[in-house]
């Protein structure tokens, strides 16, 4: 075919175009789907429970993600500082995920169980009454606000259309379990822990017998942070190391 | 194209096309771009060979170098610490107390606890250890749980009230909230707390307050309200509060039991820098 003949057809062109593009952006993507290396078996990654589902939509939107990443990079100086570098496992029932590029606080990705809960109230509500040094901005309204709990159901059964494996058993539980995970004498806070084994199982904002407000789910979010994975179990040195 | 366009003007080829009686002359491309050009293509001929790149069905082509982000930073990791290995090891094998008879160790042990301080522990302590409301202060000498190094080295292994199997862990009744005292006690029993600290104003209620002390609270705070550094209760005599000295503050200890909380750092930190931070803490001042 002669080239004067693809610039004189423009639906020609714009199909060979369509060809040419495709081709690039399959042998970039297509493989990511398939192959063993993207997403490396760990053992202990669940879905969050509703509780700290719920923290996780708060976090989106109060905007965490344009200060905090969450993303130890392979880096001595990260390594050293946070952790064991994170797992593409480790963020994949986060949707979207918030691995950020920006950090103006720390990086959260391993926060979990690095602070108590009470030091996340009093943190929250006024950063500076713990770190005098920080410029983050105060949350108090989370205190105040109970969790918006009505749908709680219908935001994991949307996860679980994108991909996130809840079982009806979960999303017919969840609105129990939201609350149970803050009731931590309870029975059903039990059966929570047997659908989501390793969940922190307590009253967050330090107010027991109160509602369960968005600082508790905030709190619950925060306190799994990087903390599913058994990293006893994970071979660095294995077929995924790349 | 078939027939070659000269440009009176130029002396130089035309591209052929015309528009309103304009052409294009068709100008070679300048050299030093056409050979970056190559050169790029070279390159990355040569990436592709060397480094990870191109996807296949089963994996991706690893490259001949063998290069790896994950094998870069372990390789780095390990270089550091194998640079202070002499220092690790004998650390790592010299008893607790023993430390601070070697110069040498004890100046590694102090920059190494140091540093893990500001990033771990400063959140609550603060950055120079002063301690905030409700997280202790580890510059003076009152120790809630032990202020000898091996206690503290205890604590930061396992931390406080953490819910390990080896954390510290005592819990005071919460008096007020459980109803196990009524308003009143809890009133005169902080009255009688505060006057062991030469505070109290109100000699009635110190009276009465001393009888629910002695049922109530000497079981872990000793009768003279000294403190009982197995359970973690504090010395009640001294002018050092961790939820403040005030009236109100101390009532709300009795209604609350407080219970505060550190997280533990066995796994999370090594067992060398663990030892760091517990010299390190010790020294600050009031180590016993």
């Amino acid at each position: 075919m002669k080239h004067a003949t693809l610039e004189k057809n423009s639906i020609l062109l714009l199909v060979c175009i369509l060809i040419v593009v495709s081709i690039g952006g399959i042998v970039q993507i297509a493989p990511l789907f398939w192959i063993d290396s993207t997403i490396e078996k760990v053992q202990g990654m669940r879905p969050y429970t509703p509780l700290e589902q719920a923290g996780r939509d708060i976090y989106v939107r109060e905007g965490c993600y344009t200060c905090h990443s969450q993303m130890v990079r392979t880096l001595r100086d990260e390594v050293e500082r946070y952790g064991h570098y994170s797992l593409a496992a480790e963020s994949m029932y986060d949707h979207p995920f918030q691995w950020g590029s920006k950090r103006t606080g720390p990086d959260l990705a391993r926060v979990g169980g690095k602070y108590s809960d009470q030091w996340h109230v009093e943190h929250m509500i006024d950063p500076r009454a713990v770190v005098p040094e920080s410029i983050m901005p105060g949350y108090p309204w989370l205190a105040a606000r109970t969790v918006d709990a009505a749908d709680v159901a219908e935001r994991i059964k949307t996860l679980r259309a994108v991909g996130v494996p809840y079982t009806d058993e979960m999303i017919e539980k969840a609105r129990t379990d939201l609350a149970a995970q803050a009731d931590p004498e309870s029975k059903a806070a039990r059966e929570l822990l047997q659908r989501y084994p390793k969940a922190k199982v307590a009253k967050f904002d330090g107010r027991p017998g109160g509602e369960v407000t968005e600082l508790d789910a905030v709190i619950a979010y925060l306190q799994v942070l990087g903390t599913l994975v058994d990293f006893t179990s994970f071979d660095a040195a294995g077929p995924s190391l790349r | 194209m078939s027939r070659k366009d000269i440009d009176e003007v130029t002396g130089v080829e035309t591209t052929g096309h015309e528009w309103d009686g304009i052409k294009e002359l068709n100008k070679p491309l300048p050299r030093w771009w056409l050979w970056t050009f190559y050169a790029s293509i070279l390159w990355s001929i040569g990436y592709w060979v060397l480094y990870p790149a191109w996807p296949t069905l089963a994996g991706y082509t690893k490259g001949t170098l063998g290069y790896s982000q994950r094998a870069t930073v372990a390789e780095e990791v390990a270089a550091a610490r194998a640079a202070q290995g002499r220092f690790r090891e004998a650390l790592g094998a010299t008893p607790l107390e023993q430390v601070k008879d070697n110069p040498e160790l004890l100046r590694f042990a102090m920059a190494g606890g140091a540093a893990a301080f500001g990033t771990n522990c400063a959140p609550c302590h603060g950055r120079g250890a002063q301690g905030f409301p409700g997280y202790p202060n580890l510059n003076d000498d009152d120790w809630l749980w032990g202020g000898g190094i091996a206690d503290i080295h205890q604590t930061v292994r396992f931390g406080i009230r953490s819910g390990h199997g080896e954390s510290r862990d005592s819990q005071m009744p919460r008096y007020g909230l459980d109803k196990l005292l009524d308003e009143k006690q809890v009133a005169d029993a902080a009255e009688f707390v505060l006057s062991l600290s030469n505070q109290g104003t109100d000699e009635a209620a110190q009276a009465r307050g001393k009888e629910t002390f002695a049922e109530q609270c000497a079981a872990c705070h000793g009768e003279a309200g000294t403190g009982n550094a197995e359970l973690g209760a504090p010395d009640l005599t001294d002018a050092i509060w961790l939820y403040g000295g005030t009236r109100a503050a101390v009532i709300d200890s009795i209604r609350t039991g407080r219970g505060g909380q550190m997280p533990l750092w066995e796994g999370r930190l090594d067992p060398v820098t663990i030892k760091s931070l517990a010299v390190y803490v010790h020294s600050l001042g009031g180590g016993q």
